[in-house]
């Protein structure tokens, strides 16, 4: 019993879990055994390839769609939209009425999350203007260019100052003045001690801002932990260009290097740089240059997820 | 409860405003009205010419003195029927050459005379277009026999008036009231609640319906979108019933209050009238919006709605049976058959004065439209979000 409690009071400590959820559509497996753990007032990505079930998870996180099984809790909830009222969800696909004026589409969303509609019209004035956009208000957003649009969108997503944040995919279709905006906002709720939970295929906007990741890959969860750990996942490559062609130096040179023009390219060795670098000037090699790299987050989600997914993310660059 | 209720009233505000500040709804408000205008116009119009070609005129020959009886013995049948159809009469003097006075008035086309009435008391010449016992020959008789009686006036009649109708003229006028009724609630619903086929494809299309379900429950959502089509309707209803009550008091002499009265009295009537159509349309509303959700187009909404349209005549069809036999077996099931039972029951407060059975059939159907939405947002999450587990009726496996 006392183990139940004290299994309950960790489980309330976090902002959002998910234990073992699968879901199926029509007889595929969309999602399968997916667990996850976002901390309070963390930046948490959902990484991963095209279809590879990151809005599914998103959708069951929310309570927009149950899953086929398995269990998930949301801010201490185990019906996700009980806590709709403390949620802000921007979803891939934007979505707004075109007749409606940009301040009163923010001012329904907040409504939808029980802000009164008054107060919602009231915030909805300030962040516009805090945005450039405090002369669009009152347009129909039929009129608004699509990042417009989409700003209100987003803008509509934290009006009613939601503790946990949820976006899908949300650097989609935001030009690189926008995107950085996006990410500014991002860091300045989590400050506030907002939990911030998005997916994404760029590995860029992940690496820069998440502090764990999920790498999502056919439905799978096939890494979820701290940003550093995945890069700890891979040992730091060293690029070494020598004078000398070759001589006794040659063998601190391990045996899986390869050559890259005239550098050699290999993991440095688990005993450290310094034996490295001794064997190199004793054996007379001539260091030209020599580099330590440490992985990216891109390496690491190759290494994990394989090749074909990381192909598959389109080597986007934000 | 009260957040879904919140949540319900966020989405009815949002469409409720959405359709009645629309541009569109001015049209839908003043469609109706054109039939009632140009009717209105064109009836007028048409009974104005009725009036001057057909009512036939008939020229009286005689002094300024006997005019006058006969004139006041027609305004007298005409006061006690209607003046619609009493022969017109117009006086002549007397001329020398009698017959060339009769030719000549017989050939006149302004006004056009159909007959000439000559002589005194006992000793009348009709001549003209006319045979014996035409309406003319026997209205003119009736005229100058109360003219002759108008001389030696008859005991007066004492009138006391009483509300109670003869039992087989009663029954009558409450099934005349009870098939009004009854088509009333049809036609309103009909005309109406067609608009919620089509209510989810704007969410669906525009995406929106992603934000409205991670925010609040479908059935909300549902409740609503129907609620506020209802709120729209009433609009409309309001704005054609007034103009209708307005056109009949205009070209009805005592305007709705000639109506045949109902068993539970008109006010018990009107309120019943308010509440079976707000029954009629969250029923039938709750069922096309659980339809209309499963299209996933407009094209697809067009061509569910022929086939629904006539699952609605035959709904009405049902709810007929019960005019005239409010009791009989057929009229007691379609009074249970959810979707027919608030026409039935409007044709029942017609011509049943009781007031339990209304009660009871109120919360039935109320009972109804809960079922209807929550299974229609049930069907939603199942085939348009595909939300939950696959459960397959063989198999109860619950998934936690």
């Amino acid at each position: 019993m006392l183990q139940q409690v004290s299994h309950s009071a960790a489980s309330n400590a976090l902002a959002v879990e998910a234990i073992d959820l699968v879901k199926d559509f029509d007889g595929t497996r969309a999602v399968d055994g997916v667990s996850l753990a976002v901390p309070p007032g963390s930046i948490y990505g959902l990484l991963g390839p095209n279809g590879a079930g990151k809005t599914t998870i998103l959708r069951m996180l929310i309570g927009i769609i149950d899953p086929s099984s398995g269990t998930r809790r949301v801010l201490g909830h185990e019906r996700p939209l009980e806590a709709a009222q403390e949620v802000g969800y921007l979803p891939e696909e934007r979505g707004l009425y075109p007749a409606m004026h940009a301040r009163d589409a923010i001012a329904f969303m907040g409504a939808l999350r029980g802000l009164p509609l008054a107060e919602g019209r009231r915030r909805a004035d300030v962040l516009l203007a805090e945005h450039n956009l405090g002369d669009w208000a009152k347009k129909p957003i039929r009129t608004l260019s699509k990042g417009m649009a989409q700003t209100v969108q987003l803008l509509g997503t934290i009006i009613h100052k939601p503790r946990l944040i949820v976006l899908d995919e949300p650097f989609a279709g935001l030009d690189a003045i926008n995107q950085g905006r996006l990410e500014e906002l991002i860091r300045r709720e989590t400050r506030a001690g907002v939990t911030v939970l998005f997916s994404t295929h760029v590995i860029a906007h992940a690496e820069r801002l998440c502090e764990s990741v999920a790498i999502v890959a056919k439905g799978k969860i096939a890494f979820d932990g701290r940003v550093d750990d995945a890069r700890a996942k891979l040992s730091a490559i060293v690029r070494l260009r020598t004078r000398a062609s070759d001589g006794p130096w040659r063998s601190a040179i391990p045996a899986g290097a390869r050559r890259e023009g005239d550098e050699w390219v290999f993991e440095l060795p688990a005993a450290g740089p310094e034996p490295l670098l001794r064997a190199l000037i004793d054996g007379g090699a001539g260091i030209e240059t020599l580099a330590i790299e440490r992985p990216g987050l891109h390496d690491a989600f190759v290494a994990i997820a394989g090749s074909a997914a990381a192909a598959a993310m389109g080597q986007e660059k934000a | 409860m009260m957040r879904f209720l919140r949540s319900a009233f966020v989405i009815a505000r949002r469409d409720f405003g959405a359709t009645v500040l629309s541009k569109t709804f001015i049209f839908f408000l003043i469609g109706p009205l054109f039939p009632l205008l140009l009717g209105g116009v064109f009836g007028g119009i048409g009974a104005r010419v009725a009036t001057q070609t057909v009512r036939p005129t008939v020229a009286i020959i005689t002094e300024p003195q006997s005019f006058t009886a006969i004139a006041t013995a027609r305004e007298r049948l005409a006061a006690a029927t209607s003046d619609d159809t009493v022969i017109r009469i117009i006086r002549f003097d007397p001329e020398p050459d009698l017959a060339a006075q009769q030719k000549r008035l017989l050939a006149s086309r302004s006004p056009p005379i159909q007959a000439v009435l000559t002589g005194w008391y006992g000793s009348f010449h009709l001549a003209g277009d006319i045979h014996k016992g035409d309406p003319t020959e026997r209205q003119l008789e009736l005229i100058l026999r109360s003219a002759e009686m108008g001389m030696f006036p008859g005991p007066p009649v004492h009138v006391q008036p009483t509300k109670r109708m003869s039992p087989a003229s009663l029954v009558k006028d409450r099934a005349l009231t009870a098939q009004l009724g009854e088509m009333l609630l049809f036609f309103l619903t009909i005309l109406l609640s067609g608009m919620l086929l089509s209510q989810l494809i704007e969410e669906k299309s525009n995406k929106i319906i992603e934000v409205i379900a991670a925010a609040v429950p479908i059935d909300a959502l549902f409740v609503g979108k129907l609620f506020a089509m209802l709120a729209a309707s009433v609009v409309g209803i309001v704005v054609w019933l007034s103009a209708g009550a307005l056109l009949i008091q205009a070209v009805k002499s005592g305007g709705v209050q000639t109506l045949p009265p109902p068993a539970v009295g008109w006010p018990g009537f009107l309120i019943l009238g308010v509440v079976y159509f707000a029954m009629s349309y969250l029923l039938l509303g709750a069922a096309f919006l659980t339809i209309g959700a499963q299209a996933a187009t407009v094209r697809e909404v067009q061509t569910m709605s022929m086939p629904i349209t006539f699952g609605q005549v035959l709904i009405f069809g049902l709810a007929s049976t019960a005019v005239g036999s409010p009791n009989s077996p057929i009229a007691i099931g379609a009074a249970i058959f959810p979707l027919s039972s608030p026409m039935v029951m409007i044709a029942r407060a017609a011509q049943e004065p009781h007031w339990w059975p209304h009660l009871v059939a109120i919360l039935w159907q109320a009972a109804w439209v809960a079922l209807i939405l929550h299974l229609g947002a049930s069907m939603f999450r199942k085939t348009v979000l595909k939300s939950g587990p696959r459960r397959r009726w063989w198999s109860r496996k619950s998934v936690a």
